[in-house]
């Protein structure tokens, strides 16, 4: 049972319950809004090719960058029709999951 | 050759086959504090009781320099032996022997003693200790894997299958303990996974120890990929053992009944359970208030705590426990909890064990990371799980049943067959708090007092709804008891249900959500 300093609670339907968390509830992850505008690695890998540079406006699925990962080329493309920001990455550049790569801004 | 050097010429023969890879191997392997795998299987099985079978196999292998190799039983040894008496198919990988790797007469000796398990209907136990697919051997090893899978699945709910993991099981071998029943790990010994951290490293930069990967402790807690985890092999064993007490031979029988034992009179039920529905209190105290000795052998203790499963006894005979734990996560439903909950439906209602149910819970676990999960399918499972179960079901509601969850709690709508309430039990579709939050926004909102107002409401809620009665007048309990005569009505309900048969339609097999 939880120390009198430190007792955990739960919320359910409005009622509050003394508990104890459980190692996976603690290091759950919290959700958070997705920024369309970070073009973000879904997957580690290595940066083959990057296509574009600064300020060039592209066209929706238009290819930005190639990714290898699990020995795949990966066609990174444009997620709708937008500008190219910044560049944060070079070619042969190892990255993790979730690195942003590129960022962007929508034009109409 | 006379008679007498013929059969010494035997005992030599397996003299060399039972010394495995060598003494340096051995030496090696109890390093790690490992048994090897003869040792194992006479560590687990009635003295004198055990007889290895295909000790002369050899390997098949010839490529790469592999014809040269002698590899004695090809790294695995199988036979057959009881456990208190009964009957029992057993087989051990042999690391000390090229690194227990899997070929083709390997894999063929294992499936030899599965066939053999399933024809004989009684139990099997595998122990894994193994570096994986012999790659020497190629295609045939994986063929080996498929082989050995096709027989688990073949296998499943008509024989207990238990698999043991005590050294490396790794890639494609993980998935044969993954279609058994139960699995055993041991703390610094066990290691399963699909990708080993030297490939996760270099593919995709993450740096992690083995233990931190694939260990003992992350199956038990985390994966929920193992059901029983031990400090030691020794422990293990004695953990194997007590589950065989507990399960039947094979799915056309019951499990072996023992002489029946009341509880230890020391635990006293009515002072358990706190009146205060928002106080914890731990389960496992109730379910040993009720059942012969006070005993309990619970399973997955470190996954989804929030829920917990394990056998008990009753008068005698063995019964499946699936309650709510208040003490974790206020005993709420989410994904981990219903899995864990709905296999073990499944497996009792496979192997003719009655299912007691124990609730008390607010409710499904609210979050972002819950829904993403799929709580919704898995969820789901416990439905399906109880929905399908033929054995005896009976359910004692303590406290809280709130809304989807005491649906999916083997309700009455599910068809359990008894469903008793205690009088501090609360049927409704929430909690009193969120329900005047909804039905009374109202009046809160515009008192002149909001919170005194929304204390009034919530009381007058909890007055008509937060008790067993509501649902009694309309025949979903069949009747509310006495805390101290849960187990003495719980013992009649499973002495009524003995002959249960119930028919259900025809079908191939249904599609519950995985």
């Amino acid at each position: 049972m939880a120390d009198q300093e430190n007792k955990q609670y739960i919320i359910v339907h409005s009622a509050k319950y003394e508990t104890t968390y459980n190692k996976k509830y603690l290091n759950r992850k919290v959700w958070e809004e997705p920024n369309f505008n970070l073009i973000k690695s879904y997957i580690p890998g290595t940066i083959i090719d990057v296509l574009v540079k600064e300020g060039q406006v592209l066209k929706s699925g238009a290819s930005i960058i190639v990714l290898e990962a699990m020995k795949m080329y990966n066609d990174v493309q444009m997620p709708f029709k937008g500008k190219i920001v910044k560049i944060n990455v070079e070619k042969g550049q190892k990255i993790p999951k979730g690195y942003v790569m590129i960022e962007i801004e929508p034009v109409k | 050759m006379s008679l007498k050097r013929s059969i010494l010429d035997l005992r030599k023969r397996k003299d060399e086959v039972r010394l495995g890879g060598g003494d340096k191997a051995i030496e090696k392997q109890v390093a790690q504090g490992k048994l090897t795998a003869r040792q194992r299987i006479l560590a687990i099985v009635d003295e004198g009781s055990f007889h290895e079978y295909d000790m002369f196999v050899e390997h098949v292998g010839t490529d790469f320099n592999m014809g040269n190799k002698v590899l004695a039983g090809d790294g695995v040894v199988i036979g057959t032996g009881t456990i208190y008496g009964s009957p029992i198919c057993i087989y051990a990988q042999d690391f000390t022997v090229e690194g227990g790797s899997l070929g083709l007469m390997h894999a063929r000796k294992i499936t030899k003693i599965m066939d053999h398990a399933l024809k004989m209907r009684v139990p099997l136990i595998g122990i894994n200790d193994s570096g994986g697919a012999r790659i020497q051997e190629g295609v045939n090893s994986l063929a080996g894997y498929g082989e050995i899978f096709f027989r688990n699945t073949l296998s499943s709910g008509v024989i207990p299958q238990i698999s043991v993991i005590l050294g490396p099981c790794a890639g494609g071998a993980v998935y044969s303990p993954a279609l058994t029943d139960f699995v055993f790990v041991v703390e610094n010994i066990s290691k399963m996974f699909i990708t080993g951290p030297a490939v996760i490293k270099s593919v995709l930069g993450e740096d992690i120890s083995m233990e931190a990967l694939g260990g003992a402790r992350v199956h038990a807690e985390i994966t929920g990929n193992a059901h029983f985890f031990a400090l030691s092999e020794k422990e293990c064993f004695e953990q194997i053992k007590t589950l065989i007490t507990y399960i039947p031979w094979n799915n056309t029988v019951r499990a072996k009944a023992f002489p029946p034992q009341e509880p230890k009179t020391k635990l006293k039920i009515e002072n358990i359970v706190p009146v205060d529905a928002r106080m914890p209190y731990d389960i496992r105290d109730i379910i040993k208030s009720i059942t012969d000795g006070s005993e309990f052998f619970e399973i997955m203790e470190l996954f989804a705590a929030n829920i917990v499963i394990g056998f008990g006894r009753m008068n005698g005979e063995t019964v499946g426990f699936v309650a709510n734990q208040p003490l974790v996560l206020a005993g709420v439903l989410d994904c981990d909890s219903s899995d864990k909950a709905a296999r073990f439906i499944r497996y009792c209602n496979a192997f003719n064990i009655p299912i007691i149910t124990l609730e008390d819970m607010p409710g499904y676990l609210p979050g972002v990371d819950q829904e993403h999960a799929g709580v919704i399918r898995h969820g789901a499972k416990i439905l399906y799980s109880y929905s399908e179960a033929t054995v005896p079901k009976i359910t004692v509601i303590i406290r809280k049943a709130y809304g989807g969850g005491y649906i999916a709690m083997n309700s009455r709508h599910l068809r359990a067959d008894f469903v008793f309430a205690w009088p501090t039990a609360e049927i409704a579709v929430m909690g009193p708090e969120g329900a005047a939050n909804i039905v009374f926004r109202k009046e809160i909102a515009e008192a002149a007092d909001p919170e005194a107002m929304r204390q009034q409401k919530i009381q007058e809620y909890k007055d008509k709804f937060a008790n067993p009665y509501v649902a009694a007048s309309k025949g979903y309990i069949d009747e509310v008891i006495e805390p101290q005569e849960t187990r003495k009505i719980l013992l009649h309900a499973l002495q009524i249900s003995m002959h249960k048969d119930v028919p259900a339609p025809a079908k191939k097999h249904g599609l519950p959500p995985f």
